[in-house]
């Protein structure tokens, strides 16, 4: 177990500064100049030189990255380009926005999809479990942004039991977190569904069976704690699907987290900006598969650390 | 895929075609999909003929007498946008760059996957490792942040787009190629051609790539829907596909800040995208309980 959390550990360390790399040719290769968007359209060449040479822009590239990833193992990201803040700053500021959205979007998916999953099991080839099955069909095929419009354009704007965007109360994070967990919940709706017929199939449940206990009983006991468990246990999967989901909710909706932080540094080539909140977001997404990883064998011994 | 497979030699790829798209039609939710695709296919192909306007013409007759966008109904079927332009004619011609984009990115994406999964899992070793490190690592990508910044880079056009797409999409495809290859390098069938000196290139192509065929075929399905709508989703946000040329994403980014006053400039593209990811879903999820004896009779 401990040499196996170790290797994992390291892996996922060599693939964070894989990712340091990768963010930072691309971003190298950008051919929007930084040094311009900052002086301005009037500025002259030399001030615009000026910039480059205050910002480090003319140094080799390997001289550039080697800065870069020093200041990143102390914590410091840099400077926004056209913001008056440091990256980390802006970032700690906007952050607990996201988290909260991603946790109420985790909610709102896993108390769809579970229920979902479950009725369309107990009802195996009813027409409720085809009908909830294409509900989920729906929900995986459906664009975030126009889930998003239509619930505001239906629930704020014609029924006005939401407000139209922006931050701050529970009504708030209704329909920016219903649009983020939509996807989620088709995914858990139809591993929710497999994973309780699978359970309803095993001996243990037909043993419940055979002792007469009651129907009820019998899936609030045994089959559903079996059947959520391995489900639960990939929520840190999650993490990537939303990290690409909130640029798209939070611009909707003028979340104001570090989707849209992200959005708006890419109109303006803050490239700071833009490499802190993909670091960020990729850390999370290593993070979560790590978490889904380590969980995965405590739930089911079947599967192996290796 | 199973080891039932092994030594017989794959099909005839032609009826095996025919009883496969037979089996497809057995299925509602299959054929529905099949339906949807092939008139989105024929709308694509035939747009010229049947776009009942000029898609770029912004019409003076296309506003009404205070400037706003028509609602569907009258001259203009499916209304018209903010500058007056037809939306059934905008949305014909956008079937075609989704398609194209489609079509374009996720082969791109399934060559590039399926060739990484290959080499990687056939040669293993440093390259098996190398490879399969760096799919790791453009896995932890967030996909829409890197192909926002790519497509940020690049001036976005419909081949650009399309690079975008399948740089971000063809991961997927490399690991489930990768972990069959895997499996099937170890088998006795490659052991023995390779004992009696086929080169690697036939052994690939010859023995190993018929058997991967399905897997290839399955998710290659579904990755159309992905591309679909990562394409509208980049076109929403501004740097995908780029006005004039129509696309059902651009529609939507064009018209939205209007969205309470002209729903349907969002909520009929809307559909478009709804309708074709969701017909690639369901032919791709027939076409894995079909393709896939494990999975058969569990669902």
């Amino acid at each position: 177990m401990s040499a196996y959390l170790v290797r994992r550990l390291f892996e996922s360390a060599l693939i964070l500064i894989g990712i340091t790399l990768v963010t930072f040719v691309l971003l190298y290769l950008v051919p929007a100049d930084p040094a311009r968007q900052i002086a301005g359209r009037s500025a002259t060449v030399e001030t615009v030189q000026n910039i480059r040479d205050q910002l480090g822009l003319n140094d080799p590239f390997f001289l550039q990255y080697w800065r870069y990833l020093t200041a990143l193992f102390q914590g410091d990201m840099g400077r926004s380009y056209l913001q008056r803040a440091e990256v980390s700053e802006l970032i700690a500021t906007r952050l607990p926005a996201s988290l909260l959205l991603m946790v109420a979007a985790i909610v709102t998916e896993l108390a769809f999809g579970l229920t979902i999953g479950i009725v369309a099991a107990l009802r195996r080839n009813k027409p409720v479990d085809h009908g909830l099955m294409i509900f989920s069909f729906v929900s995986i095929s459906a664009p975030q942004f126009v889930i998003g419009i239509l619930l505001l354009y239906v629930f704020a704007v014609k029924l006005g039991w939401f407000p139209i965007g922006g931050y701050g109360t529970f009504a708030h994070v209704v329909l920016p977190a219903v649009t983020l967990g939509f996807l989620g919940a088709g995914w858990y709706s139809r591993m929710m569904r497999s994973s309780v017929i699978d359970v309803l199939g095993q001996d243990f449940v037909r043993t419940a069976q055979a002792k007469g206990l009651g129907k009820a009983r019998i899936i609030l006991r045994h089959v559903l704690p079996n059947a959520i468990l391995p489900i639960i246990a990939m929520i840190g999967i999650d993490i990537g699907l939303f990290m690409s989901g909130i640029v798209v909710v939070e611009s909707v909706f003028g979340w104001p987290g570090i989707g849209q932080l992200a959005w708006q540094a890419i109109q303006r080539v803050d490239i700071p900006v833009i490499m802190g909140v993909t670091m960020v977001s990729a850390t999370a997404i290593v993070l979560g598969n790590l978490l889904a990883d380590l969980v995965a064998p405590l739930v089911d011994p079947r599967i192996k650390m290796k | 895929m199973t080891s039932a497979t092994d030594t017989t030699p794959a099909p005839k790829t032609s009826r095996k075609g025919v009883r496969i798209l037979q089996d497809l039609l057995t299925r509602p939710r299959a054929a529905f999909g099949l339906f949807i695709i092939v008139l989105m296919v024929g709308a694509a192909v035939f747009a010229p003929w049947i776009m009942p306007h000029d898609p770029f013409e912004q019409s003076f007759d296309g506003l009404s007498l205070v400037g706003a966008p028509l609602p569907p109904g009258g001259d203009f079927l499916l209304g018209t946008d903010l500058l007056g332009r037809d939306l059934a004619s905008r949305l014909i011609l956008g079937t075609r760059t989704s398609l194209i984009i489609g079509v374009l990115a996720n082969g791109i994406a399934i060559l590039l996957g399926a060739g990484v999964g290959i080499t990687a899992g056939y040669f293993g070793g440093w390259v098996g490792a190398i490879l399969m490190r760096f799919t790791d690592l453009m896995m932890a990508f967030p996909a829409l942040l890197l192909a926002i910044v790519l497509a940020a880079i690049f001036q976005p056009s419909l081949l650009i787009v399309a690079l975008v797409i399948a740089m971000v999409n063809w991961v997927q495809m490399a690991r489930v190629i990768y972990t069959e290859t895997r499996s099937l390098a170890e088998r006795d069938f490659i052991t023995v051609q390779r004992a009696l000196g086929a080169g690697h290139l036939r052994i690939l192509l010859k023995h190993l790539l018929p058997h991967l065929l399905s897997s290839i075929v399955v998710f290659g399905t579904l990755g159309i829907s992905t591309t679909v709508l990562l394409e509208a989703t980049l076109s929403f946000l501004g740097v995908g596909v780029q006005p004039p040329m129509p696309s059902w994403g651009n529609i939507i980014f064009e018209n939205q800040t209007y969205f309470s006053t002209a729903p349907w400039l969002v909520f009929i593209p809307g559909s478009a995208i709804l309708l074709l990811a969701l017909a690639f879903n369901l032919v791709g999820d027939a076409l894995r309980d079909i393709l896939d004896p494990t999975l058969k009779g569990r669902h």
